[in-house]
């Protein structure tokens, strides 16, 4: 289709008003001006913000995409994807979970997923998720009571203007890298939490999140905010299998511990890996920082088993003095699968503490690079570093790498770092099969073992969900 | 119980038993000695299915069962038990999770019912304490940071929880002290039923003290070049193992 073709039927969309219904809008491929304010428009978002979306997509144009990663892909055509689409119409989605994909279904069970939340996960049309709406509401109120402030980052900008004027942006800043600059100028959606000062907030959020979350687009953005003394615990992401047809996701997740708050931000990230030899599958580029103030805590827990592409750095900016960072990652790679993946954490403030727990494991014909930096700047007096960073190589075609980046400028801060490289041994593997436990069931075993660290961080439920998890995704991977 | 005829195995593409011939019945004990290289540990390592051992002729049967076209894993839910010489870590996995998964497993193929954790818990500590291991050994992961004789009784509390139809123990006794020789001596006496076999490989008459074994035999050159019963392992003690390697 040539620009003009694109023009002409953007601007046919546009003669077409906004008033259609919301199933049948989607954008075709391209990206340009128009279709930022088409965007913007279709979300009736205020002025200023269509302005932050247009100066981001002018800084994106002028950028590069980022080549330093361990990880190889054909270069993503940026022109043949479409930037906007609504959720299919209820009569193009399967009508039940007898039309699904039997394969995704059987995975669905070996998570152990409820039936009903399998439904949502697998797109079946229904008008009314049935328990999941009084749930919904329950949640709703509760949160409400406390203060605690939870909806889409859409509503965001219409319910709370001040807010989000205030924090979008300021801890990803739009030119920070090419695919945060992209994310800025298209966000789809995502979620915005305030947790007012002195608020715990009474309960995880991430059942709702869970139930809810399917289909919330490519450029997802995510904006958490833990007022002064507060504290919350988010999880992202769901164990089930998520398919999508966009190849690429660029999403951005920015977190806000304001002076004594605490955020605990979890992710399981099961993306489509894409088949044995690496066809299809996701590209997932990531930026998610947080910045600590005084006394503040972020921990950032994750485990990555999906996507065919990982290329994901959550961080930590430790502004305040004493505050915390932490960051406990998993990341598997199977077959064809490739991660770059790891963290930074940016000693500002004095006396500011961080760890690294990384375990990386590789199967397959895979490739799992940790690339993680750690900074101590000339006023971070007394800051401490601890990083772990183990990897577990499964059969002798995989890769495992190690990137660690250590700049001190301050004489009394303290780093360590210490890295080790495993095999899953036949020794290890003889011993289990002796003791009447198959191959499968043995690996699975000695890799939950090696990420245990990490998976005692995890909220319980997700903690078992997780381990199951690891041993789907290992699936084939031993003779 | 235990039928192996003309057995050839090979390691490496090295021959290592050139056609042994062994006969063990239900509940009896046979020490099997030998010096060094003889192929003893190769014995257990082969009846268990170890990979990269291949044999090359003969046939073993355990309980009317053809042994050596089962995958390792069906031989032990067959009832076969080896206790290494030298087992491996497992970092992260807690002795527990491995030992329920394992007995799991045995149980599943025999037909028995799943035990609860409350029963298995029970076993377990009845087990620790058969073998002389502090219950926090249940938490750690397995075989990590033991020490040889903790590694040793941590196989034997293992093999009192599967309940084997046959126990191969591969030299249980090198390295132990001669307390914890008597702990793991006592703990295999007590496995002794008329229903199960045991067979022990050791170097030393030391062992044969505190078990007495129904028959020896002397393994050499890969074959067994000489069976008694019980007076044998002190003859070996006395005059080595030289005047029989002339016999073989």
């Amino acid at each position: 289709m040539s620009q003009e073709h694109i023009e002409h039927a953007i601007r046919k969309e546009y003669a077409a008003g906004f008033t259609t219904d919301i199933e049948s809008d989607t954008l075709p491929p391209g990206l340009n001006s128009d279709t930022i304010r088409f965007i913007s428009a279709h979300k009736n978002e205020p002025e200023w913000l269509l302005e932050w979306r247009l100066e981001a997509y002018r800084h994106w144009l002028e950028m590069a995409e980022p080549e330093w990663a361990h990880v190889q892909y054909p270069p993503v055509k940026f022109d043949e994807i479409s930037y906007f689409s609504s959720p299919k119409a209820m009569k193009d989605r399967p009508q039940s979970l007898d039309e699904v994909d039997p394969a995704l279904i059987e995975t669905y069970n070996k998570l152990g997923i409820p039936l009903h939340e399998q439904a949502v996960l697998a797109g079946v049309a229904m008008d009314v998720v049935f328990d999941s709406v009084s749930v919904t509401t329950t949640f709703r109120e509760k949160l409400f009571e406390a203060g605690v402030i939870f909806c889409s980052i859409s509503e965001a900008v219409h319910d709370y203007p001040e807010l989000i004027k205030k924090y979008l942006g300021t801890v990803v800043p739009r030119k920070d890298n090419f695919y945060a600059a992209l994310n800025s100028a298209v966000f789809s959606d995502g979620s915005f939490v305030y947790i007012p000062k002195g608020v715990r907030c009474p309960m995880e959020l991430s059942t709702y999140f869970r139930i809810n979350e399917a289909n919330t687009g490519q450029f997802e953005r995510t904006l958490i905010v833990a007022d002064e003394g507060s504290h919350v615990s988010y999880l992202e992401g769901c164990t089930a299998p998520m398919r999508d047809e966009n190849q690429l996701h660029a999403a951005v997740v920015e977190l806000v511990a304001l002076d004594g708050a605490e955020i605990k931000y979890s992710t399981v990230q099961n993306w489509y890996p894409g088949d044995a030899e690496g066809k299809g599958g996701i590209y997932n580029f990531v930026t998610k920082r947080g910045v600590a103030h005084r006394d503040s805590k972020i921990s950032w827990t994750q485990v990555e088993t999906g996507s065919a592409i990982t290329w994901k750095y959550p961080s930590c900016i430790l502004r305040g003095d004493n505050s915390v960072g932490e960051f406990y990652s998993v990341a598997l790679t199977n077959n064809a699968q490739q991660a770059d993946t790891g963290t930074k954490m940016i000693h500002l403030g004095k006396n500011t503490r961080s760890t690294i727990i990384s375990k990386g494991i590789s199967a397959g014909h895979s490739s799992n690079a940790y690339r993680g930096l750690v900074r101590m700047s000339p006023r971070a007096e007394g800051a401490r570093n601890y990083t772990q960073c183990d990897s577990l190589l499964i059969g002798d075609r995989c890769a495992a790498h190690t990137f660690p980046y250590i700049e001190s400028r301050n004489p009394s801060a303290v780093i360590e770092h210490e890295a080790t490289t495993s095999k899953v041994s036949d020794d290890q593997l003889y011993l289990c099969q002796q003791r009447g436990l198959n191959a499968e069931k043995a690996v699975s075993m000695i890799v939950n073992g090696f990420c245990k660290e990490v998976f005692r961080e995890l909220p319980m439920e997700f903690a078992m969900e997780a381990g199951k998890l690891l041993e789907v995704s290992l699936e084939g991977s031993v003779g | 119980m235990l039928k192996i005829d003309n057995l050839h195995a090979k390691v490496d593409d090295k021959d290592i038993l050139k056609g042994l011939n062994l006969t063990v019945a239900a509940g009896e004990v046979h020490a099997i000695m030998g010096p060094n290289g003889s192929g003893k540990s190769t014995l257990g390592h082969v009846l268990a299915g170890r990979p990269g051992y291949t044999v090359t002729a003969g046939s073993a049967r355990l309980l009317g069962q053809d042994l050596l076209e089962l995958d390792t894993e069906h031989r032990a839910h067959l009832g076969l038990f080896l206790a290494y010489q030298y087992p491996v870590e497992i970092p992260g996995v807690s002795n527990m999770e491995f030992l329920k998964a394992s007995v799991d497993a045995v149980r599943e193929h025999r037909g028995d019912p799943a035990l609860d954790s409350m029963s298995f818990m029970k076993k377990a500590r009845e087990a620790c304490k058969a073998v002389d291991l502090d219950l926090a050994f249940l938490k750690r992961g397995v075989n990590e940071g033991f020490s040889g004789g903790e590694k040793k009784r941590n196989e034997l509390m293992q093999m009192m929880l599967l309940e084997p139809k046959l126990c191969i123990m591969d030299e249980t006794d090198s390295g132990l002290d001669i307390d914890a020789l008597q702990v793991v001596a006592s703990g295999i006496n007590a496995m002794r039923s008329p229903d199960r076999s045991i067979i022990l490989v050791t170097h030393y008459q030391r062992l044969l003290t505190f078990i007495e074994p129904d028959h020896v035999h002397v393994l050499s050159g890969g074959r067994i070049v000489k069976s008694g019963d019980k007076s044998l392992a002190l003859e070996l003690e006395e005059r080595g193992y030289a005047w029989l390697e002339d016999v073989a």
